[in-house]
């Protein structure tokens, strides 16, 4: 499959929040432990050769399950082959935390439900959509499960 | 560069609906000529495959650090994503009509997960604002604006850009019919006057934990990750089925 590495590699170089030279695995048998820069930008994480310009290779971090291993070590797997876990090790239990913290708030998918209980909370107490004012209402990735006409709440007791 | 390149493509397929799906022509990478394809469009991976009923995406554009514009082409209703870094390629594209192409550009201008961001941010900052004002008894006039910040400013002019494309300010007079005094019914979907009501959508089932109320804390974890699909198929079909109509109008 196709894919604009340039732009991708480009990206990997973009400011991030999240990055720190952790143990990594890959989910191969046989593939050992080798220390690496992992850097998450929007969503995905790159992994680099410490000290190198150019990441190894990046990962879409969508339709992915992230799970504390044990104390410092968490894995990422990804939902369309379960059982191959990618495995990074961390130097405590907090750094561990933060990552998984993060990966997990680190995909559009979860992004979205965010947003789409924002818009419907904003709505359930204030009677009007938070998204009209910007002209994206109708936006399809803003939808929740639509189809249904929202009604106005009488708030008149609260 | 690796890349889960497997994963990337079942995210393509999987049963999360796509944002956008369609016909495009785009212009080869060596070979110059326009070759159409079936394009999804889903969050900030935009998909493209031989044929409509192909299983696995040809490639994929990731699109992030890009704008979508209006190009000069001899083909009609052409428009390009073009990326910020050095060196980058500029992906051709051409619609089949005046509003597939409008359409298209709108939706991919807003697909990258910055932009994304940015409007959750918003919310959640107006969220904040109005269980604070509500926690506090009630009326407290109107809302400081000291917390306004670049975003917001960003997303709230009257004409502003989202990746180099400017769009005006819809007229007020918006299709879903809401009006500003009277609460009224809001339709969220593309569907507006179809009335169309599969039941009140309420908070649409399963929500994330309360947001925090004050920047700085942190979000609790949501939900279990691996919770890979909304329930809007039907919307879905119904978009696919809005488009259908949308192009037979167009044809008359």
């Amino acid at each position: 499959m196709r894919f604009n590495e340039k732009e991708l590699v480009c990206l990997s170089r973009q400011p991030s929040e999240m990055a720190a030279e952790l143990g990594m695995r890959g989910p191969k048998k046989g593939d050992v432990v080798k220390k690496r820069l992992v850097k998450l930008v929007v969503n995905f994480l790159f992994y680099f050769r410490t000290d190198e310009e150019e990441p190894i290779g990046a990962l879409l971090l969508e339709q992915c399950r992230v799970e504390r291993e044990d104390t410092q070590t968490f894995s990422i797997a990804f939902l369309d082959e379960a059982e191959r876990k990618y495995l990074f090790e961390c130097d405590s239990e907090e750094q561990c935390k933060d990552w998984i913290d993060s990966i997990i708030k680190a995909s559009y998918e979860f992004m979205r439900r965010n947003l789409i209980f924002y818009r419907t909370e904003i709505h359930r107490l204030t009677g009007k959509d938070p998204l009209e004012q910007y002209g994206i209402s109708d936006e399809t990735r803003f939808q929740g499960n639509s189809g249904s006409q929202l009604v106005a709440r009488d708030t008149s007791s609260l | 560069m690796k890349l889960n390149e497997r994963s990337v493509a079942h995210y393509a397929t999987c049963d999360s609906p796509p944002d956008k799906t369609g016909f495009l022509f785009k212009k080869g990478e060596r070979n110059t000529a326009y070759h159409r394809r079936w394009f999804i469009l889903k969050g900030n991976m935009f998909f493209y495959f031989e044929e409509r009923e192909s299983r696995e995406p040809i490639g994929v554009i990731v699109l992030e650090g890009c704008t979508v514009e209006l190009c000069e082409s001899a083909e009609e209703f052409a428009f390009a994503i073009k990326f910020d870094c050095a060196k980058a390629r500029v992906y051709k594209l051409a619609a089949e009509s005046q509003m597939a192409m409008e359409s298209w550009v709108k939706a991919l201008s807003r697909a990258s997960f910055d932009y994304m961001r940015l409007v959750v941010k918003e919310l959640e900052r107006q969220l904040a604002e109005i269980q604070d004002a509500a926690g506090a008894g009630g009326q407290q006039g109107r809302p400081k604006p000291s917390r306004r910040n670049q975003d917001e400013v960003q997303l709230i002019s009257g004409s502003f850009k989202e990746n180099g494309v400017t769009w005006s300010k819809p007229p007020a007079a918006s299709a879903n019919g809401s009006v500003d005094t009277a609460p009224s019914c809001v339709t969220w979907d593309v569907c507006t006057d179809s009335g169309v009501a599969a039941g009140c959508g309420g908070d649409g089932g399963r929500a994330p934990p309360v947001p925090p109320r004050r920047l700085g804390a942190s979000l609790e974890s949501p939900v279990s990750p691996d919770t890979c699909c909304f329930s809007k198929l039907h919307d879905w079909y119904g978009r696919e089925v809005e488009e259908l109509r949308a192009q037979w109008l167009q044809s008359q």
